[in-house]
Order: structure tokens, then sequence, then C-alpha cells
């Protein structure tokens, strides 16, 4: 076997595949950039979309957007925190309690996305009573996205070193003063990534909002009104409106260098914090 | 409201007011269980007030475990049951009902690793300080002073308390460690081979202030290091391993231990043959 051994090739093959992933998403970027960019203006951002999205702007999808998102971070900062400090700090890994709850996360984040949307169709928007509203829409995603978000955030907080954890017992600290001062900014640059990952994987959802979110094109007047956001006008646009590939091209760079620049944000905030 | 006051008033007393009464340790029949399984057995100690007591012994006799007992870090361990007696002072620590608020604050404790808080030099001590409930900055401005210079280290940190105690050397981050352990007022100090991680120039300098803080505080060391016990310590105590347990063989001043021992183990370990 060693006497086949061909460093070259090897060497090579593994260039190319490192080459292929950094090259997918310039591609990936290059094809939006393409179609998008020249429509991509100033009034394209302020307008009211006309003629099904075919002209006109995406001036309510943002609105929608940002406030589905908002109510979607609301919810899942605080519980998934919660959740991921309890799995991480509070309970031995091998309670009964952690390995069900660890064990429903596993599951419930295999679950395909259009059963969350009808999960939250059936409980937040019929049983509730918010029907296709933007809390519907904001509240159905935190479930898509808690299971995510807290096995992420309890990786990272496990990850902070022990050797503080014992200070702090030693030091007889308050558990919240611990997790305030020590744990949470130690492990901020992990609990940063859980937040990009289930902010860019809240905006590109597409299949829990149409159920409960809705799809009007009208700016949202309040949080119990109904809004489409930026992912549902793209998969709108190009699947069911003739000639909206261009401004569908145009509303998918705005969202990726919407989530390029949360990237950029959370990493900066972060790296403050740690120091 | 005003009990919270006198609460306070009398803390920042503890803290300001110099420490005087060092008090002694009392080991009687302890036993450590790890699920179920010794790992010490029938340890009796008496650690003398005011003066630096070494445990040694090869790895893996119990020397940390013992050490732990003394400010309840066992309790931390899951699956560890410590039983027997631990008088500190007069009070048996081992009781259910004991404060571990008021022993870990009693009973401070060092570690192998250096394990100051990601926080800046000055912060690694007013953070446990204000967590025992000082408020008066000023008095806690004090307290940093007087501590960093007990340790040698103000001098060199003095124009830069604002900086991470991460950026600190290996010495200086166990100096600080020291510092934040002696802002808390104790009177037994327990080291857990506080120099095994550091470069010999570093090891002299943290020996030398272990030295020094005899007579005010009571001192148990943990060290692999028979020269460096015989260097600082006043009494050693021989940990081995007896029937898969670990127990002290033999205790006594350190120049009886060196230069008389009785028990033929201590004798070859001391002279190199054994351990």
């Amino acid at each position: 076997m060693l006497n086949n051994y061909r460093p070259d090739l090897n060497s090579f093959l593994i260039w190319l595949v490192a080459i292929l992933v950094a090259v997918l998403p310039i591609m990936m970027l290059w094809e939006i950039a393409r179609d998008g960019l020249p429509h991509l203006t100033l009034s394209f951002l302020l307008d009211e979309p006309s003629n099904a999205g075919r002209s006109g702007g995406i001036f309510p999808m943002l609105v929608s957007t940002f406030w589905i998102l908002g109510v979607c971070l609301l919810a899942v900062i605080p519980i998934g925190l919660g959740c991921a400090l309890y799995l991480s700090e509070c309970i031995q890994a091998e309670n009964p309690i952690a390995r069900w709850v660890g064990l429903s996360l596993d599951v419930l984040s295999g679950v395909p996305s259009i059963v969350f949307g009808l999960f939250g169709y059936a409980i937040f928007a019929l049983h509730l009573g918010l029907g296709f509203s933007i809390v519907s829409g904001g509240l159905s995603l935190a479930c898509m996205v808690l299971p995510l978000f807290i096995r992420t955030t309890e990786h990272a907080l496990r990850s902070s070193p022990p050797a503080y954890r014992q200070a702090a017992e030693a030091l007889n600290l308050s558990f919240l003063g611990f997790v305030a001062r020590i744990l949470i900014p130690s492990a901020s640059r992990g609990i940063a990534v859980a937040l990009i990952i289930s902010i860019g994987r809240a905006l590109a959802e597409t299949a829990v909002l149409i159920f409960t979110a809705g799809y009007v094109t009208r700016m949202p007047s309040s949080l119990s009104d109904s809004g489409r956001a930026l992912s549902v006008h793209i998969y709108d646009l190009s699947m069911n409106v003739s000639g909206g590939q261009n401004n569908a091209a145009a509303t998918a760079l705005v969202l990726v260098i919407f989530i390029i620049l949360i990237n950029i944000f959370a990493h900066r905030m972060s790296r403050r914090w740690q120091t | 409201m005003f009990k919270y006051m006198r609460q306070s008033n009398e803390i920042e007393q503890i803290f300001t007011t110099i420490n005087t009464s060092a008090i002694s340790i009392s080991i009687k029949n302890v036993d450590v269980r790890y699920n179920n399984v010794a790992v010490i057995e029938g340890v009796n100690l008496d650690v003398p007030a005011g003066q630096v007591t070494a445990l040694v012994g090869p790895s893996g006799c119990g020397k940390s475990s013992l050490l732990t007992c003394i400010n309840r870090m066992t309790d931390t361990v899951a699956h560890c049951q410590v039983s027997g007696e631990i008088l500190v002072g007069s009070d048996n620590i081992l009781h259910t009902k004991t404060d571990l608020g008021i022993l870990r604050r009693k009973v401070g404790m060092v570690f192998q690793q250096p394990n100051p808080f990601p926080l800046s030099i000055f912060e690694n001590i007013r953070f446990p300080l204000k967590e025992h409930g000082m408020r008066d900055e000023k008095s806690i401005s004090e307290i940093v002073e007087t501590v960093l210079t007990q340790v040698g280290l103000w001098d060199e940190v003095k124009d830069r308390l604002k900086t991470n105690a991460l950026q600190l050397s290996g010495g200086q981050q166990q100096r600080l460690c020291i510092a934040r352990c002696l802002a808390l007022k104790p009177e037994v100090i327990l080291f857990d081979e506080p120099c095994s991680a550091l470069d010999p120039v570093s090891s002299t300098t943290v020996e030398k202030l272990i030295k020094g803080l005899t007579p005010d505080y009571t001192v148990l060391m943990v060290t692999h290091n028979l020269a460096q016990a015989r260097r600082i310590a006043d009494h050693v105590a021989v940990c081995w391993m007896q029937s898969g347990a670990g127990c002290i063989i033999e205790s006594g001043d350190t120049e009886s231990i060196f230069e008389r021992s009785i028990h033929p183990i201590t004798q070859a370990f001391c002279k190199g043959d054994q351990g």
C-alpha cells in the first residue's frame, strides 16, 4: 500500500476539496449578485411592492422580517440560555432529566420545519387565537430554532475552563454572580455563534412562516397583524410569480448582506465582552 | 433595609480588620469514598495553628482529596461521600448544617494551576469581595492594594490594574490567586501543589510567600516535592496507599520526619528510595 502512496496526488485532492468548499459560497454570492445587484437600489429597500412583487420594493417585508425575528429572539434567548445553563451547570449529564431533555432536543432539531409550521399554526394561530400574525410566526420560529440554540450554547458553556468553576466554588461565589460575570462572558464567543446560527436559520426559514405569519405583502400595522418575511417573498417571487426572478435575487442579496452584518456585529460584541 | 446595612457594616469590619486568629484543624478518622470505593480510609491528622503543614506522598494516595474535604469542595464531586470528623477551630465542618459560605471564607484554597478569572487584575479581587457583601469601593481599593502588596505583586502591576489577569505570567497569576484568597480574610489556606505548574524562579517566590503567611494563617499544603516540603513546612504528614486506600502513615515536625522517622516507608520515601 505504502508503495502506492503518491503525496502529490493526495495533496492535489485535498487542495481541490478545500478550494471547492471555499468557492461554493463565492459562486452563490456571484449568482445572486449578478441578477440582484442591478435592482438593489435605495428605493427598492424603501418602497412597497407592486405588480405582485415584480416591481416596487421590499420595505414591508423588511419590517415584517425584523418584527418576526425580534419576537423569535425574545423567546429564544431567555429560554434557550436558561435551558443551556440548566443542562451545563445545574444537572449531572447522567441524570434522567438531563438525558430526557437532551434526547428531546436532538429529536426536535431533526424535525422538518414544515412540521413546526403546522404545530405553530395549530397551537399559536388556532388554539391560542393569535391567527396569522407576526407573533405566531415569531413564536413558531422560536420553537424550531430553540433546540439548535440550546445545544450550541450548552457546548459553549461546557467548553468554559473548569478552573473557573473550581475557583468560584472555593471562593463561594453566588451562582448568578458566577454565571453573569465569569461564565457567560468567557463563553460569549460560542454563545454569539449559537445566536448567529439561530438567526441564520430563522431568516432562511420559509415553511414555518407561510403557515403562521402569513404572506400578505402589506405593511404590518402591529404584532398581531400578518406579514411576509423576506424568505417567503423570495420563495413566492421565484416559484409563483413569473418575471419575479430579478427582484427575488435582489431580495436574496439583501438577506445575505443582513446575515453578514449580523456576523460582523456578533463577532465584535463577543470580542468586546471578553476583554 | 437597616438589617442589610448592619450586615454590610459587619462584613466590612470582617474584611478590614487584620486577621490575627489562625486556627487549628483536627482531622479524625476521615474516610472518603467515590462511588462507594474508599480512596482515603481512617485518616487522623492535627494541623497546628499558624504553621505550615505539608502533605507529601506519591500520586494517587488521596492527598488532594483529603485537602478538598477541609473546605467541602468534595460536595461538588458527584458520588463522593466523606465521613468522620474535621474540626476547623471548634466546628465540625462535615456537619450537614455547616454554612459553606462561612466555611469557604474561613478556609481559602489555592489550586495547582493558577486560575484567575478572565477579568482585570483589580476585578479579580474586587469581584469576590463584592460577592461576599462588601460595598464600600474605597475599602475595596485598600484591600486590593494590601493583598497585592502582601503577595509582592503590587509594584509589578500597580500601573496596569485594568489589564486582563490572563496576560500575567504563570507565577504572577498564582500570586494573584493567593492575593484573591487573602482578600477574603481566611484563617486557613489550603494549597494544592501550588508550585508544580510554575518555573523554578516563580516557585521560589511563591514558596517564600507561603512561608511568610505564618503565623497569621494556618497553611496546609499538598506537595510532591520533598525538598520543597523540607524548605517551607513546619510539619510534614506522609500519605501512602495501604490496602487500596490512602492513609497517613506518619506525621510530625519536619526535622523529625526527615531525620528520625520511625516508619520504614517514611524512611525510604524521604531518602528517595520509594515513591
